[in-house]
């Protein structure tokens, strides 16, 4: 049952200059986005939108990142524009947690891969000695499937993507948040080692009752995991609601458009999406024009 | 530590060169604390006696062995030099990593006022420095005063990275790992402006000991105090070349180049041993 | 079982059908730096063939080896990488060209006979320059013309490929990322050469995008009868497009085959897992990932490279090494026990 929103997007935009130097010209890299989380019932959020749809600035709003030029974000049911003090923004650090989408990027790669779980264990959970923080660590790698001897002195470059991606989930989990940001998580991870990232959220929503939202541009992956889903372009929300209703069936051309051209992993199906685009492109200019 | 030292000694020559310079250099420096002669005292040896068994660099025309005169000398350089790099390094990394780190506005208001510095001549404030307080003029508010004034153009180089390393993933992560920004400087930030801050560190180096050099020959310094341009005012002051005194200069010129090969060949080693780049490929990235 | 199946014969490159052949081929990264002394072993002997008028796929992951791989067929690799074993020999036109054995003609041969596509288009595109002079500069002095029958040349191209001429008076700034990957493409087949790399030209496109860039190259190949290496992670964009397609695992070959055959029938382990694990849209059925990850190519397992992570590894496996064999799909595997783990 819910209660309050857990997390509250109200007529959400973001404004960035565009143009040369004297341009007053804006262009809205989110427009007008409103959704809600409930609390009490954890889920799978999907967010699926192509470069430029305005989808990551979407996440770095909510994340506190980025100011939202209009429109109000509550989580919990406080303003998060109201954040300054560093104990405000600590405090909702605790409860909001992200996951970034370049493992090899996310760590630096002088750092131990622990250093950043040893932080977040003492900033967030007041772990004083060097045991505590230990045992916090080894307590979320576990349930993300590794443990902190496998992590204990190891640099980035000595783990595989899905791995790193694993121990970044991990250290998200340490502060115990009720929302989790995940920013296209799978994209740079190899094929072979995606299933299990995207099977750990659901266990993550299914056994500890954290809702993520998922940003992503692979459908495929949408359908097998999401809950709800919003379709955005070049900054508007042009399709949501229940994930497979939506993927199942679009309405909108867009949506139409984008299931469309995602390409099933089979060469006869493949084969004949591309062979029909060719006969399409032979009649008619391709659909992008370029930018003035 | 003594594993780094010792890799660095077998696999590069460059260290290996320059350490063998600057432990002449300092060879020379720890005998000067075993000079029979006090180092401002004159007419103790016979003057103007060329290079020989006795005195192995000759004699000035003051009467002072040249040979611990150098010793005194390059010491005497070198801390100032020293002096002048470690605080202006320290200004540069605390100015070029927190403006870079926080940008904005404040960014631009440090930046002035670094640019602002930085248009500002060295050498002539620093003579005017000393004609005003010819007196108060010691040799370590020198350093200092130069110190303040050679570190603007390397905190816009530590800017620099430190800008890129902002927009960096990983700092993102740090900050949401709960770390605080002058952990995310120091821990993160810092390895990638170290070569930076060596290159940098040795510019300075020879800025403040050829500033010390130029400052001494002009006279403009504490002469009794024996400094390597000191030797070199003095020999001036008595025509030494013309003389045929050339011991009293070459020797001192001589250790001077000796020096900053040294400490260039080992700047640059250790410079690249400690760039990020060398260190993943070695810890096999 | 083992005695009906046979080495597959090498092709030789007076064939006139082979357009590539490679043969044993051994490129390591040497990595010296303060006595630290590392061997990466990016290709560990590969031999394949690529025919005329077709698009050879070769799939593999990161740290698979399959960058390096075409690195070193287009000879565009630098010391500390080096081959260390193994030919690669271009026939262009029955015109044979090793391209260890005779540099001088390899570089003539550049761009007019083999050219390449990239990954991360503005890299091709100098971005203070008008996309014209791009032309000017890889194409001009391959075609031997005036400079307006030039121009006229590479309008006709780019109408063939829907790409407006306009186009050539902007800056690679002002077009969008599919607009300068399409540019890329035109680049590198403006000269017509016979044999083209395609280096992930479709990743971190737009999906509508990713389309129309798959279906010009495509065109492309077809109007020219080129052949081309198309090198990518993206399962579903080798299934759309390539004709045979080659599944690499720590620089060696797992499996080969006709693209049709590898999805429908895999034999090698790793080739049944990848098949598996990739989701499709209308699916939810749980699907598994791969134990363990790719090993460093600095210190390879023994034997199979992929038997610390197979499910159906043997003690045979961590000891000898499984060489390339026709399998049971008219292509080839190297596994002791090919066809014998199934999709689960």
């Amino acid at each position: 049952m819910s209660g309050e929103h857990l997390l509250e997007l109200e007529n959400i935009t973001k404004l960035f200059p565009i143009g040369g130097f004297f341009s007053r010209a804006k262009m809205a890299a989110v427009n007008d986005v409103s959704f809600a989380l409930e609390t009490g019932r954890p889920e799978i959020f999907t967010i699926v939108g192509e470069s430029g749809s305005g989808k990551s600035t979407l996440a770095k709003m909510v994340l506190g990142s980025e100011k939202a030029d209009r429109g109000t974000i509550r989580f919990d049911g406080a303003d998060i524009g109201d954040i300054r003090s560093r104990s405000a923004r600590e405090a909702f650090m605790t409860r909001v947690q992200p996951v970034f989408q370049n493992p090899f990027e996310a760590f630096n790669p002088l750092t131990r891969i622990d250093e950043y779980l040893f932080a977040t264990a003492h900033r967030f959970k007041g772990a004083k000695s060097r045991a505590d923080r230990e045992a916090l660590a080894d307590a979320a790698l576990q349930r993300v499937g590794l443990s902190i001897a496998e992590v204990r002195g190891r640099y980035s470059h000595e783990l595989s993507g899905g791995q790193l991606q694993r121990i970044a989930v991990a250290r998200a989990l340490i502060p115990e948040p009720k929302l989790i940001v995940a920013d296209e998580p799978v994209s740079m991870v190899d094929a072979s080692l995606r299933m299990s990232i995207v099977n750990l959220f659901r266990e993550l929503r299914d056994t500890l009752k954290v809702s993520i939202i998922y940003i992503t541009h692979d459908l495929a992956t949408a359908y097998y995991i999401a809950d709800r889903v919003i379709i955005m372009r070049k900054g508007l929300v042009v399709e949501s609601g229940d994930a497979r209703t939506v993927l199942d069936n679009p309405q909108h051309e867009y949506s139409i458009a984008l299931k469309n051209a995602v390409l099933p992993p089979d060469p006869y199906e493949a084969s004949a999406i591309i062979r029909q685009r060719q006969q399409d492109t032979g009649a008619s200019m391709p659909r992008e024009i370029a930018r003035a | 530590m003594f594993k780094i030292l010792r890799d660095l000694l077998r696999y590069n020559r460059e260290f290996l060169f320059g350490t063998i310079l600057i432990l002449i250099i300092v060879g020379l420096i720890v005998s000067s604390f075993f000079s029979p002669y006090d180092e401002t005292a004159i007419y103790v040896v016979i003057p103007d006696m060329p290079p020989s068994a006795e005195f192995w660099f000759g004699t000035t025309s003051r009467g002072q062995d040249v040979f611990w005169q150098i010793g005194a000398s390059l010491r005497n350089t070198l801390i100032f030099g020293i002096i002048v790099a470690v605080i202006s390094r320290l200004i540069a990394l605390v100015v070029g990593l927190v403006s870079g780190y926080i940008g904005g506005r404040t960014d631009q208001i440090i930046m002035g006022i670094n640019d602002t510095l930085g248009a500002l001549p060295n050498i002539p404030i620093l003579l005017l420095l000393v004609f005003v307080l010819r007196d108060q003029m010691t040799w370590s508010m020198l350093a200092i005063v130069a110190a303040l004034l050679g570190w603007t153009h390397d905190s816009r180089l530590i800017r620099s990275v430190a800008l890129s390393l902002r927009h960096r993933e990983f700092t993102r992560h740090a900050v949401f790992s709960g770390m605080r920004t002058w952990q995310i400087l120091i821990r993160e930030h810092l390895p990638y402006v170290m070569p930076i801050v060596f290159f940098t560190t040795m510019n300075n180096l020879i800025w403040a000991i050829g500033l010390e050099v130029t400052l001494s020959i002009l006279g403009f310094s504490d002469i009794n105090r024996p400094t390597v341009g000191g030797m070199i005012y003095w020999a001036n002051a008595h025509s030494a070349m013309v003389a045929g005194v050339w011991w009293w200069i070459a020797f001192p010129m001589l250790f001077v180049v000796i020096l900053f090969l040294g400490l260039f060949m080992l700047a640059m080693s250790v410079n690249e041993y400690i760039d990020p780049r060398s260190r993943l490929a070695r810890m096999g990235a | 079982m083992q005695n009906l199946l046979k080495k597959a014969p090498l092709i030789l490159v007076e064939n006139s059908r082979d357009a590539l052949t490679i043969d044993g081929l051994k490129c390591y990264y040497v990595n010296d730096y303060f006595g630290v002394r590392r061997e990466i072993r990016a290709v560990d002997d590969i031999s394949l063939t690529v025919r005329k008028n077709e698009i050879y796929g070769i799939a593999g992951e990161s740290s698979s080896g399959k960058t390096s791989l075409i690195k070193t067929l287009a000879g565009a690799i630098r010391p500390p990488m080096r081959v260390v074993g193994g030919t690669v020999n271009f026939n262009f036109d029955g015109k044979p060209i090793d391209v260890y054995g005779e540099p001088q003609k390899m570089k003539a041969a550049r761009w007019r006979h083999l050219s390449y596509i990239m990954q991360g288009s503005m890299n091709v595109l100098n971005p203070v320059r008008r996309v014209k002079h791009a032309f000017n500069d890889f194409a001009y002095r391959h075609m031997d013309l005036d400079p307006a029958a030039f121009r006229q040349r590479i309008e006709a191209h780019l109408a063939r490929l829907h790409l407006d001429s306009h186009v050539l008076e902007a800056f690679p700034h002002q077009l969008s990322g599919g607009m300068r990957q399409r540019l890329t493409i035109a680049l590198a087949t403006v000269c017509e050469p016979e044999f083209i790399i395609a280096d992930e030209p479709t990743t971190a496109l737009d999906v509508l995008v990713q389309q129309d860039v798959l279906a010009l190259i495509k065109e492309v190949q077809t109007r020219m009868q080129a052949s081309v290496i198309f090198v990518t992670h993206d399962m579903s964009v080798h299934a759309a497009i390539t004709d045979r397609l080659a599944i690499m695992y720590a620089g060696r070959l797992a499996e080969e085959g006709p693209t049709q055959a590898i999805f429908d029938n895999p034999q090698h382990p790793y080739t049944v897992h990848l098949i598996g694990s990739l989701p499709r849209i209308g699916d939810t059925k749980a699907r598994k990932s791969l134990q363990g990850k790719p090993p460093a190519l600095s210190n390879p397992p023994s034997g199979c490279r992929f038997h610390p992570r197979c499910p159906i590894a043997i003690e045979r496996c961590s000891k000898e090494v499984p060489v390339m064999q026709s399998s049971a799909t008219g292509g080839r595997v190297a596994c002791f026990r090919a066809g014998e783990y199934k999709i689960q």
